[in-house]
Order: structure tokens, then sequence, then C-alpha cells
């Protein structure tokens, strides 16, 4: 009797949550599937769910009317590049920070942190002047910089949390055993950091591929990422919303599936470690 | 503890970050403050003098600053209310004993990963469209007049995206928050037969209180600065309608070449954020030391 009850309730609350769900998921569905539409199709009223004739032209048209590989490549480029050099220089200072700290160390990662809440405004008339001056307008390795400044606080952030998660005790026994500052961190050290070095690039370069204040402010085409190509359709001509989707669907695709691994390390980045 | 070889070491170690991210922030800072002093416009760059504070006395005596200030706080509250509101109702469900859990998850976390040009064209067009898009069917179908979204209720459209966005970044958030609670605390309490409300109330509530915090504190910092959702749908109109202080201070460096003006508009935005952040700064450096 009891049982059955539970299981009655467990029914209407999965239902319920499903509803909600599909949802709140179902914008994202309907892009998907619009992508799949003639542009016809993609307009008519009432709207057609299922039952159209599926088509890919969409994706050969994307390309071929407007080069969407220079974006998706841009994309790729800046936000692995980016983060990779963002990377080499927060490891060591993260090491140092986890491991060698001083009275200072806290108050510097509080800094550090304090960046990250500066408004983009608040510095955009300079930078957009220095990188004039400097032909750095859109150019890769300007904006590249300009990603890798954004997210090198939260890289330094988690991998220092990650970092303090090893046990001290492994590191004074390879010191007794005579291991060197840099043994100590190639052989001892990095195999232990690895897993949170990945998710921390993970949360990273899914950060820098959904950046919009900046890309769309400093790149016009040349170095212009995805975000500034999607945004190209905001002055749209003729029917243009099968194209859309199609152009959205790849812009989203690949980094949705990153984001659905990296949810754990999401909740821990982006809340600065204040929420585990 | 450390030796004096590992102190040293992590000086140098830690001083690459330290003057880039300096170089980053501080210079260019310091450069807004001074362009703030300035009446300086691009379309007359020989032409610069100083002016002191007028900027700000023109900026915020502006009627547009006003309205921008207003919609700014608009956007922020109301985005706040439903993404918190909906987050925590949304984890609550999630948390549930329900069938397919881990699937769903992904589905109701996905609409944070959506870049926001994609999100707010998306929503514009294919949802929010008078004529063709799926609000105006449902309304249809249901015997009412279809609205006309970004022309009537141009900023509540600008709030249901961005609401969109990160509503699943708040349920994200709370559901680890709640998941953390013991279980044996959970089933205890449902053993003593203690109500829904008050089990909410008493033990749910206080529990995530410091995760509902948190989200609160960093949405607000990300929301007084969105900019491209506003950009691709409405560009800050109709009139001034969706200008937040972000996208009015974009229009006065990038289409009105004003540097001082668009620089003494970049210090009050950073004035606000700060205020935000010293509270947000609190929480996260009690965490570090314990």
């Amino acid at each position: 009797m009891a049982l059955k009850q539970t299981t009655g309730k467990r029914v209407a609350m999965t239902a319920l949550a499903w509803a909600v769900g599909l949802l709140i998921f179902f914008p994202i569905l309907w892009t998907f599937l619009t992508s799949f539409k003639s542009e016809l199709d993609a307009f008519s009223v009432p709207p057609k769910f299922l039952f159209f004739h599926w088509t890919t032209e969409n994706y050969f048209e994307v390309q071929s009317r407007s080069n969407y590989l220079l974006f998706a490549y841009n994309s790729i480029v800046l936000s692995v590049g980016a983060n990779l050099v963002a990377l080499l220089i927060a490891v060591p200072a993260a090491w140092s920070m986890a491991f060698a700290p001083t009275k200072r160390t806290k108050d510097l990662l509080m800094w550090m942190l304090s960046t990250k809440m500066m408004p983009g405004v608040g510095v955009l008339v300079p930078i957009y002047l220095i990188f004039r001056n400097l032909h750095l307008l859109d150019n890769r390795l300007g904006i590249g910089f300009v990603l890798m400044m954004m997210n090198l606080p939260i890289l330094i952030w988690m991998l220092y949390t990650y970092f303090k998660e090893i046990p001290v005790d492994i590191l004074e026994a390879a010191r007794m055993d005579g291991a060197s500052l840099m043994s100590e961190i190639i052989y001892v050290l990095t195999p232990m950091a690895i897993p949170g070095i990945a998710s921390t690039m993970l949360l990273a370069i899914i950060l820098s591929w959904n950046e919009a204040f900046w890309t769309l402010n400093l790149t016009t085409s040349n170095a212009a990422p995805l975000t500034a190509f999607i945004a190209s359709y905001s002055a749209p001509e003729g029917l243009f919303w099968a194209k859309l989707s199609a152009a959205s669907t790849l812009a989203i695709a690949p980094i949705l599936v990153l984001g659905w691994f990296s949810q754990k390390q999401l909740v821990r980045g982006l809340t600065f470690g204040a929420v585990k | 503890m450390a030796t004096q070889q590992t102190t040293i070491a992590g000086r140098i170690l830690v001083a690459p970050s330290v003057i880039l991210l300096f170089a980053w922030m501080i210079v260019p800072l310091l450069t807004t403050l001074y362009f703030s002093t300035l009446r300086y416009s691009l379309l007359d760059p020989d032409n610069i003098s100083f002016v002191a504070l007028q900027n700000y006395s023109y900026f915020l005596t502006d009627p547009n600053f006003f309205t921008a200030l207003v919609n700014t706080l608009i956007l922020v509250g109301w985005v706040l209310v439903i993404s918190v509101g909906g987050g925590i109702l949304v984890a609550l469900l999630m948390d549930q004993p329900i069938f397919g859990q881990s699937i769903l998850r992904l589905m109701v976390i996905a609409p944070f990963f959506v870049m926001p040009t994609v999100s707010a064209l998306v929503w514009k067009n294919m949802m929010m469209n008078p004529v063709s898009g799926l609000f105006a069917w449902i309304a249809k179908s249901l015997g009412l007049p279809a609205i006309d979204w970004f022309t009537n209720w141009p900023m509540l459209s600008v709030i249901i995206i961005v609401s969109w966005q990160w509503l699943p970044f708040a349920s994200l958030i709370m559901l680890t928050a709640l998941q953390s609670l013991d279980e044996e605390q959970k089933e205890a309490a449902s053993l003593d037969g203690a109500r829904q409300l008050p089990f909410f109330f008493y033990i749910v509530l206080p529990h995530i209180a410091r995760a509902i915090t948190v989200v609160i504190l960093i949405e607000t910092i990300f929301l007084l600065s969105v900019f491209a959702e506003i950009l691709v749908t409405t560009s800050g109109g109709p009139g001034n309608a969706t200008t937040n202080i972000a996208f009015l201070v974009y229009k006065q460096a990038l289409l009105d070449f004003d540097v001082g003006g668009a620089s003494a508009g970049g210090i009050v935005a950073v004035i606000l954020a700060n205020i935000v952040a010293f509270f947000l700064m609190r929480i996260v450096g009690r965490n570090l030391e314990s």
C-alpha cells in the first residue's frame, strides 16, 4: 500500500519535472528542428513540429554564403589558444600560492578575483584606443590576449582550490627523498593535478567560447568568432530562420557537449569555490 | 614550513600573473579615470582639454543616464527574482526521486551553455516574432491577440531572454546545495511526519541560504553588464527603452566617439559593480579562511 503510494507520487513528480525540463530546453530543441526545415516551413503558421520535409541544405548555405568555417576556426583557435597560454601563466602562480603561501597570498588571491568583477565598460575606452593604435582591432592576437586576461583570475583561482586538495605530506616526502623543486613539480605534483587542470580548462574554454562583450566590440570579420558571426543575423534580409537555426546549432553544439561534461566544475569555478 | 628557496621561487612564479593582471585592469582603469576628466572626442582629436568633473555632471544629469540606471536596475532585479525564485523551485523538483533525473538535469542546464547572441536571436525571432513566432501561434490558438513583444514590451522581452539564460545556473547551484543536505535528515523529517512547508522553511532554506546569496551576488555582477543580448535584439531601443548603463557607455564611446563622457560612464559602472563585489568578496573570503 505504502509502496504503491510512493510509486504514484514518483510518477507524478517525474511527469511534472519532465514538463518543466522540456519547457526550459524547448528553445534549443526548436532551433535544432528548425535548422532542418526549408525557410518556408520555418516560417509557417501553424508551426510544423516534426512533419516537414527534412533537409540539410541550410548547413551548406550557411557555409557558402558567409564562410562559416572561418568563424568556427576563430572560435576554436581563440578559446583553446588563449586558455593554453593562460594556463602556462596560471599553473605556476597557483602552485606557488597553494604550496608556498606567504602572509599576503590570501590578499593576492582576493585581488585577482576582484579584477574579474570589473565591468568591461569600465576599461572599454582605453583598451579600444590602445588596440586601435597598435592595429590589434579585428586581430586574433589582440582578442586572444583579452580572452586570456578574462579567464586568468578564474584559472588561478580554480587551480588553487584543486592544488590545495593535494596532500602536502606527499610533497614533503618527495623533498625528504631529495627531490629538487623542478622534479617535485614535474613528477609528483603534475600527475596528481592533471584532473583538476583538465576540468579547469574545460570551464575556461566554455567561458571564452561564449564571451560576447569583447568579441563583439573588438572584432569585425577576420578575427571574429561565432558570437560575432551569429550577431550578423540581427540585421536580416528576407527569410532567414532556418539558416539562423543551422548556424546557431553549429555554434552551440560543441560547447553544449563540453558543458554537460563539466557541470560539477562549473559550480565550483563560477562560485569561486563558495559552493561545492 | 616553506623554505626560503620555495618562498623566492613562489614570488617569481606568481609574478607574471600579477604583472599581467595589473597591466590589464589597473592601468586601463586609471586611464579611464584620466579620460573622464577630459573633453576628448574622437571626431575632434586635436582639441583635448581638461574639464575636471564636467563629464560627470553632464553624464549624471543627462536624462538618458537616469533612464539607463533605472533600466539596469529593472533588468537586474527582475532577472534575479525570476531566476533565483524559479531556480529554487526547479532545484526542489529535480531533487525529488524522479525517473531519468540525469538526462533531465542535462536539459535544464543546457541554456546556460548557449552563447548570448544565439539565445537572443532565437528568442527574438522564432519565439517572439509577432506573426510567425511560437508565442504568437499559441496566443492565436487560445483566441488571444498576438503580442508584438519587442515593440510593446521591449524590456520585458529582454528580461525573459536573460532569465532563460540564468535560470539554469541558479537551478544547478541550488541543486548542488540541496544534494549536500543530509539524506538521513530528510528521512528523519519525513518519518516524523514533518509537513512539507515547515520542513522547507526551517531546514531546507537555511541550508541553501548561502548558495542563494552567492547566486544573487554572482548573477548581479554579470547582469549589471548585460550587453550582447541588447545589441542584437533592440540596440537599446525603441528610444531608450532597453538601454542599460553598459549599453549607454558603449553608445557614447563607439557610436558617438565621446571618449570623455563614455569614460565617466564607465567609472560609474565600475562603482556600481564594486558595491556588489564588496559583499561577494566578503563571502568568498570567509570561505577561503575555513
